[in-house]
C-alpha cells in the first residue's frame, strides 16, 4: 500500500520543532529587550531633574546651566516654552487635521467602492507614508516663505496636521465600516435626513473607535522632531503668537542635545515626553478595549 | 436639491482637499528643485559633490541616496528574524495568552518611543556598547543607525504579521495536523501562505518607514558625505542632510535639498504603490 | 448498560473509559468503552451537544492542541496504545475528515492530495509521486473530473467535490482508519449520495468511523452504530438491530424523532 520506503524520521523532526520553539521565544525576548533598556535610561537619568519647576519654568541660558554645573547643582529652569509650544501647535494641527480627516472619512465610507474613492484612499495611503521631513520642506515653502514670512507655529502645526489627516481618514472609515448596517438603515427609514443620519447616529455610535484614532494622530505627532525643526525652529521663552517661532518638546530635547552644558536636562525632558506619550497610548487602548466587550 | 443630494455633493467636493494638498505637494516640491536640476541635469543623482563654497558650488545626491538604501535594506535584514519570531509568537504559541497580551502591549510601546529619544538612547547607550566592541570613528556609522532602525521598525513589521498570523482559521490547521505535521511544519507550510500578503505588507510598511526616518540616523550615522563603503563607516541619509543642511541653505543649496526631499517622496511612494500592487497580487 | 453494548472479536480500535472533559469540570464525553470492527463503517449518532465528535477528536489526539480539554482513560489502534506513539505516527495511521471542506487554498489540487507526504518531510521520486496522486484521486472518483486541472488551486471545485479531494488527501498515505466529522452536512443531497457511496466502497480496505446527525445517512451506508446521549454511550451494536429492535429507551426515542 506504501509507495516509498518508510523512513522514521519522527523523532528528528519532533527534535527540530522544540528547536524552533526556542528560537521563537529567545528572539521574542531580544525583539522586547530595546523598551526595557530604554526606559530604564529614562527613568534613571531623568527622575532627578523632574519637578513642578521643571513644567513651570522656561529653559535656562546656556551661561546659567554652566554655572550650576561647575556649582554641582542641578540645572535650573524647565521645559515650560516647550510644553506649551507643543500644546498649542497640536491642538492647531487637530483643529485642521479633525474636521479634514473626518470628513473625508464618512466620503470613503459612504463611497465604498467606487473608483474615485479608491483613487483617493490610495491618495492618502501615500501621504501616510511621506517622510515626516519632507513635510516639514513643504510646510516651509508654503507658510514660513508665503504666509508667516518667517518660521511660526502656523507653519510646524500645517506640518503636523498634514501627518495627522491620512491617520484620521483611515480610521474614520474603517470605524464607520464596522457599525452594523442596520444601524444606519433604521435611521434612514425613519426619515431621517442623510447628514442628521451621520451626525446624531453613525458618529456617535463610532464614538470611541474615532476618538481613539484621534488621540492615537496625536500620540504619533507630539513626538517628532524633524519637522518642527524646518518650521517652528524653536524659541527660549513661552511665545503665544501663532505667526512667530515657536518652541517643543522635542526641539527642545535636540537643542539640549547640541548644547553641552544643557545635556543634563536631555533625559528628564525625554521621560516627560515618553509620559504623555505613554497616557495617550494608554487611554486610547482602555478606550477600545471597553468598546470591544 | 434635497439635502441628501447637497450632502453627497459636499462630501464628494470635500474630498478633494487631500488630492489638493497631495498635488500640491508634488508641484512644489518640483518646482523647488528645478534649479538644481537645470544646473546639474540628471548627473545630480550620480554625482558625489557637496561643495557650497560661493562660485564652485556643486550639489550631488548620490552620497545620501546610498546612504538611506543601505541603513534601511540593513534595518530590514535585522529586524526580520525578530520581528517574524515574535508574530509567530504572539499570533500562534502563544496567542490568546496573558504573556502574549503583555509583549504585545511592549511591541507597540517601541512604536511609541519618538525618534528622538530613540537617537538619544544610540549615542549614549548604543554607541558606547559598540565602541566597547572595537568599533571605530566613535562608534558613528552606518551600522549603528541601522540597529537602531531595526529597532524603531520592529512594530511595525510586527503588528501586522501578527494580526494576519492570527487570523488563519483553525480548520486549516487542524486539516495538516491531523496529516502529523508538527507545529513548524504547520506554520511553514499552512500558517505562513495563508498569511504571506499580510506579513509581507507589514514588511512594506516598516521599510517605507526606514526610509524616511530622521532623527535617530543623523544622531547616529557619522554625516559623512561619503558613499558607505565600509560597514562600520560613516556615511549620510537622505533625509539627515536635509535636515543638517537646512540651516541657512539659499538658493542652489535650498533647490539642491528640495530635489533630495522630492527623490525621498518618490521613493517612498514607488516602495509603498508597489507593495500594495504586490499584495493585491497576492490574495 | 453494558448489555447495550456489544463486543466485537478482533477489533481494530479499543476504546476504555475514555472520558474528555472541558474547563476541567464540564464532561463532554463520560467513560465510554467500545470496540470498532475492521474494515466496516461504525456510526456515532447522537443529539446535538451528546459528544460524538468530541469522541471522534479524542481517537487521533486532535484535543492536544488545545489547553483547557483534559482526555482520560486509553484507546488502542490494532494493540498499539495511542498514547505510546508520537501523535505523528498516530496521525498518519487515522485520517481525518472535517465537516466543512478544507483543501489548502496556496496549495494545488495535486499538492493538496500530497501534502501529507509533504508536510511530513517525505522525499519521493516523481513517478511514485505521480502514482499516489492518480490512486488517490481514482478512490474517491475524482480523478476524471480533475486529471487535467492537477495544477490549479483547488478553489475552483464545488463542495462536494472539494470534500472529495479532502478525503483523497486523508487516503494517500494509507491509514488503517479513516476518522470522518460530518462529512455531508456542508454538502447538497447529489454531492452526499456521491460520497456515501464512495465512503462504502472504501471499507474494503479501510476502517470507517463517521459521527453524522443525520439518522437516515447511518441506517444507509453503517455497519455499526454507536448512539450517544450527554456524553454517554448509551447503545452500540450492528445498525439493522439498532435500528429495528432498540435495546435502550433514550435509543428507541431518539430514532423516532421525538428529540433532535
Amino acid at each position: 500500500m506504501q509507495a516509498y520506503t518508510e523512513i522514521d524520521n519522527s523523532k528528528a523532526r519532533s527534535s527540530k520543532n522544540k528547536v524552533f520553539q526556542y528560537m521563537v521565544i529567545a528572539f521574542s525576548v531580544i525583539t522586547i529587550s530595546p523598551i526595557v533598556l530604554i526606559i530604564y535610561k529614562l527613568i534613571a537619568e531623568g527622575y532627578k531633574q523632574l519637578s513642578f519647576r521643571f513644567i513651570t519654568e522656561n529653559t535656562p541660558s546656556t551661561f546659567e546651566a554652566m554655572t550650576a554645573i561647575q556649582n554641582n547643582e542641578l540645572i535650573p529652569g524647565g521645559i515650560a516654552n516647550g510644553i506649551v509650544g507643543t500644546l498649542i501647535m497640536v491642538l492647531m494641527a487637530s483643529a485642521i487635521a479633525i474636521p479634514v480627516g473626518m470628513i473625508t472619512g464618512v466620503f470613503l465610507y459612504e463611497n465604498q467602492g467606487k473608483r474615485y474613492a479608491n483613487f483617493t484612499r490610495n491618495i492618502s495611503d501615500i501621504l501616510q507614508g511621506v517622510p515626516s521631513i519632507v513635510l516639514g520642506l513643504i510646510s516651509y515653502m508654503w507658510i514660513v516663505k508665503n504666509v508667516t514670512n518667517g518660521f511660526s507655529a502656523l507653519a510646524g502645526s500645517v506640518a503636523l496636521s498634514i501627518m495627522m489627516v491620512p491617520m484620521i481618514v483611515r480610521s474614520t472609515e474603517e470605524t464607520l465600516k464596522m457599525i452594523p448596517i442596520a444601524i444606519k438603515e433604521a435611521g434612514l427609514a425613519l426619515g431621517v435626513p442623510y447628514y442628521k443620519v451621520i451626525l446624531r447616529i453613525l458618529i456617535p455610535t463610532g464614538f470611541s473607535g474615532l476618538f481613539t484614532g484621534i488621540l492615537l494622530a496625536i500620540s504619533r505627532v507630539i513626538g517628532e522632531t524633524a519637522p518642527l525643526m524646518l518650521t517652528a525652529l524653536g524659541s527660549s521663552v513661552i511665545n503665544t503668537n501663532v505667526a512667530k517661532p515657536t518652541s517643543a518638546i522635542p526641539l527642545l530635547i535636540w537643542e539640549f542635545y547640541n548644547d553641552p552644558n544643557m545635556i543634563g536636562l536631555i533625559w528628564s525632558s525625554s521621560l516627560f515626553l515618553m509620559i504623555i506619550v505613554l497616557i495617550l497610548n494608554t487611554v486610547s487602548k482602555q478606550i477600545m478595549a471597553k468598546r470591544n466587550k | 436639491m434635497n439635502s441628501d443630494k447637497i450632502t453627497k455633493i459636499f462630501l464628494y467636493t470635500f474630498s478633494f482637499i487631500v488630492l489638493i494638498v497631495a498635488g500640491g505637494m508634488v508641484f512644489s516640491l518640483v518646482g523647488g528643485s528645478i534649479p538644481a536640476f537645470k544646473t546639474f541635469g540628471i548627473n545630480f543623482i550620480f554625482s558625489k559633490d557637496w561643495n557650497p563654497t560661493e562660485g564652485k558650488e556643486s550639489y550631488g545626491a548620490l552620497p545620501f541616496i546610498a546612504g538611506t538604501l543601505t541603513t534601511s535594506f540593513l534595518a530590514l535584514i535585522i529586524c526580520f528574524p525578530l520581528s517574524f519570531a515574535t508574530s509567530l509568537f504572539l499570533g500562534e504559541y502563544y496567542k490568546g495568552k496573558r504573556v502574549a497580551k503583555v509583549i504585545g502591549t511592549m511591541v507597540d510601546l517601541l512604536a511609541g518611543i519618538p525618534s528622538i529619544v530613540y537617537g538619544l538612547w544610540g549615542f549614549y547607550v548604543l554607541r558606547p556598547f559598540l565602541i566597547d566592541l572595537g568599533m571605530e570613528n566613535q562608534g558613528f556609522g552606518v551600522l549603528t543607525s541601522s540597529l537602531v532602525l531595526a529597532i524603531m521598525i520592529i512594530p511595525y513589521a510586527t503588528s501586522l504579521s501578527t494580526e494576519i498570523i492570527h487570523m488563519v482559521p483553525n480548520p486549516l490547521k487542524e486539516a495538516a495536523y491531523s496529516l502529523g505535521a508538527t507545529k513548524m511544519e504547520v506554520i511553514f507550510n499552512v500558517t505562513v501562505p495563508a498569511a504571506r500578503s499580510g506579513i509581507f505588507a507589514g514588511y512594506i510598511l516598516a521599510f517605507g518607514r526606514a526610509i524616511g526616518e530622521t532623527m535617530a540616523v543623523t544622531m547616529l550615522i557619522g554625516n559623512a558625505n561619503v558613499l558607505p563603503d565600509k560597514f562600520f563607516g560613516p556615511g549620510n541619509s537622505m533625509a539627515s542632510v536635509i535636515a543638517n543642511q537646512f540651516g541657512e541653505a539659499d538658493g542652489l543649496k535650498l533647490s539642491s535639498l528640495i530635489a533630495i526631499a522630492l527623490l525621498l517622496f518618490l521613493i517612498t511612494g514607488i516602495i509603498n504603490g508597489v507593495g500594495k500592487m504586490i499584495i493585491k497580487k497576492m490574495d | 448498560m453494558n448489555e447495550n453494548i456489544q463486543t466485537i472479536k478482533d477489533p481494530i480500535v479499543t476504546i476504555k473509559n475514555l472520558s474528555v472533559a472541558y474547563d476541567k469540570t464540564n464532561f463532554a464525553v463520560k467513560d465510554v468503552s467500545v470496540e470498532i470492527k475492521k474494515n466496516s463503517v461504525t456510526a456515532i449518532m447522537g443529539p446535538s451537544g451528546c459528544g460524538k465528535s468530541t469522541l471522534l477528536r479524542a481517537l487521533n489526539r486532535m484535543h492536544e492542541l488545545y489547553e483547557n480539554i483534559d482526555t482520560t482513560g486509553s484507546v488502542f489502534l490494532n494493540g498499539d496504545n495511542i498514547y505510546e506513539m508520537s501523535t505523528i505516527k498516530l496521525r498518519r495511521r487515522m485520517g481525518m475528515v472535517f465537516q466543512r471542506p478544507n483543501p489548502f487554498p496556496t496549495m494545488s489540487i495535486y499538492d493538496n492530495v500530497i501534502a501529507g507526504y509533504k508536510l511530513n518531510g517525505i522525499h519521493m521520486k516523481k513517478t511514485d509521486r505521480d502514482e499516489v496522486v492518480e490512486r488517490s484521486l481514482r478512490d474517491v472518483a475524482l480523478w476524471d473530473e480533475v486529471k487535467d486541472s492537477l495544477m490549479k488551486k483547488g478553489t475552483f471545485l464545488s463542495g462536494g467535490q472539494q470534500q472529495r479531494l479532502c478525503i483523497a488527501r486523508a487516503l494517500a498515505f494509507g491509514p488503517e482508519v479513516i476518522l470522518l466529522d460530518e462529512p455531508t452536512s456542508a454538502l447538497d443531497p447529489i454531492s452526499t449520495n456521491k460520497i456515501e457511496d464512495l465512503l462504502s466502497k472504501l471499507k474494503e480496505n479501510y476502517t470507517i468511523i463517521m459521527v453524522t446527525h443525520n439518522m437516515s445517512q447511518a441506517a444507509r451506508i453503517s455497519d455499526y452504530s454507536m448512539f450517544m446521549y450527554l456524553g454517554e454511550l448509551v447503545e452500540f451494536g450492528k445498525t439493522k438491530n439498532m435500528f429495528t429492535n432498540p435495546n435502550d429507551k433514550r435509543t428507541e426515542e431518539y430514532l423516532t424523532g421525538k428529540f433532535g
